[in-house]
């Protein structure tokens, strides 16, 4: 896990807060929790705040009128899930795909599921997740084992896979 | 099955058995699962909430896990009756705070309890007793199966199952184990295994709900990161390290009877004393003296007491379990006096 803030250094340290029965928390380097700890004692310090910090992270410019994507499904804002940290339903991941994508990358240190897919689903999609998993998992042998040129073949299957999706 | 029932019987997961029992309370599996399309809760309108809910029942009616369960509406329920949900480990205290189009489904033996409308539309919890994560595992991805046959989940292929709050989203699985660590605690060694744990990007914390500070000695530990990880690599991670700070808690132990034993045998017959003949006692009080003896029951210091008794006294001595078994509303002094009263009564020998 990387740091909330800096997103350079490994996470080492995890600060849990409670505002009016409200949890939040935060992951932090020693550097940054040092800086923070300076801070926290001037504010107070949610979870949602920690998202909004984190959710500028993929804010393509200033100039860029973010504020007014908005998720065709509920109708939810960019700005309003930055001030609450909450997203309004499923189809905002689709509408806000490019500032969520490395906020998940902050926040889990990836941005690809491994794991089980609801009973629900047709038999190609099915097939579709086997193959993006399987692939996934190769992927992460190879970094793990250093072969960065099959890491590279690797993501490019997966990008292919996406693009395919896409279209 | 209506809430009244509940006051006579514990949670299975309260019991005590089950592998390494001395030092684990329980292991609990938490899954988010969202409708697809629907807005979630927090931006949902009133009537969005009640189709939510009417569709989870319905969906629920159908599955056999749930034919013995009861399903309460919030709304439905008087402030002490919500307390008591909460003190159980069944719902948060977010859930009981707006209490509008949000239910609560319980299983038999409180081994499932399923909030609807909370953060998510579904928040399924699956506890059980002792170190148990894959079997708790098993319950609780048998369940979500059965449901997501009958509703139609939020998933994507590359993100995995989308919740209201970005930290959850993947797997949407935490996976946690209710320790009781006192020998770490009185060899001052717990900060330091804390510190290591929250190093490996674990988290800890009370055993009285989320946001709350350890007391009696309780860390519940649990898998932050559920986008990346499967679910059974997540849970052989935390499994892993839960079965090191198992081994250390035994250590510590160890050292203690070996180097202390007249003190930390002191330290338990006093509690037990106190426990035993108290007329007025404070929960908090409370709390600490029955971690000591339950370290003695562990120890085989005590003898007359059995674990499931102090388990389930944990839960038994917080306000509203005072109240429901009373059947009136106390005063914070009239359940100091109750409180007493019921430890004599379940460890009084």
């Amino acid at each position: 896990m990387y740091c909330d803030i800096c997103g350079n250094k490994k996470a080492t340290v995890h600060l849990t807060e409670i505002v009016d029965d409200q949890m939040s928390e935060m992951h932090l380097c020693e550097e940054c929790a040092r800086q923070k700890s300076a801070q926290m004692d001037q504010q107070q310090f949610g979870l949602a705040d920690l998202l909004a910090g984190l959710a500028d992270f993929g804010k393509p410019s200033k100039d860029e009128a973010h504020e007014t994507i908005k998720c065709s499904n509920c109708g939810m804002t960019y700005d309003e899930f930055r001030k609450f940290g909450r997203l309004g339903c499923s189809q905002c991941y689709e509408s806000f795909k490019m500032y969520l994508s490395s906020l998940l990358k902050k926040v889990h240190g990836s941005n690809h599921h491994l794991g089980k897919s609801p009973a629900k689903i047709s038999q190609a999609q099915k097939d579709k997740i086997e193959s993006f998993q399987d692939l996934k998992m190769q992927l992460q042998q190879a970094v793990q084992m250093e072969d960065f040129e099959r890491a590279a073949e690797i993501r490019d299957r997966i990008r292919d896979l996406e693009d395919k999706e896409k279209k | 099955m209506k809430l009244d029932d509940f006051i006579h019987n514990t949670g299975q997961w309260l019991k005590g058995r089950g592998a390494f029992s001395n030092i684990v309370m329980s292991s609990r599996i938490r899954l988010a699962r969202n409708l697809s399309q629907k807005p979630f809760p927090n931006k949902a309108r009133k009537k969005e909430l009640n189709d939510i809910l009417v569709a989870v029942e319905e969906a629920t009616k159908e599955i056999e896990f749930f034919k013995k369960s009861v399903f309460f509406k919030i709304n439905d329920l008087d402030n002490v009756d919500k307390q008591f949900l909460i003190e159980r480990h069944l719902m948060s205290h977010e859930h009981a705070s707006n209490p509008e189009g949000k239910a609560l489904i319980v299983s038999e033996e409180e081994v499932l309890s399923v909030m609807v409308n909370e953060e998510d539309h579904l928040r399924i919890q699956v506890m059980q007793s002792g170190f148990n994560l894959n079997e708790t595992w098993r319950i609780a991805d048998t369940i979500d199966d059965a449901l997501s046959q009958r509703l139609d989940f939020a998933y994507s292929i590359h993100w995995g199952y989308l919740t209201a709050c970005p930290t959850n989203t993947g797997t949407a699985m935490r996976g946690s184990v209710m320790l009781h660590l006192p020998a770490l605690v009185m060899t001052k060694q717990i900060n330091k295994v804390l510190a290591a744990i929250s190093k490996l990007s674990f988290a800890s914390r009370g055993f009285y709900g989320e946001g709350t500070q350890a007391s009696g000695n309780f860390y519940q530990i649990s898998n932050q990161v559920s986008l990346g990880h499967s679910e059974a690599d997540a849970l052989q991670n935390i499994g892993g390290l839960i079965r090191q700070v198992i081994e250390q808690e035994e250590q510590a132990r160890q050292a203690l009877l070996v180097q202390n034993r007249p003190m930390l045998e002191d330290k338990i017959f006093r509690s037990h004393g106190i426990l035993k003949n108290a007329l007025i006692i404070s929960s908090q009080e409370t709390v600490e003296l029955l971690s000591m003896v339950r370290l003695g029951v562990d120890l085989e210091i005590i003898k007359d007491v059995d674990r499931n008794s102090i388990n389930e006294l944990f839960i038994m001595i917080q306000p509203a379990h005072l109240q429901k078994i009373e059947g009136k509303k106390l005063s914070a002094s009239e359940r100091d006096t109750k409180r007493a009263s019921l430890i004599r009564q379940k460890i009084g020998g």
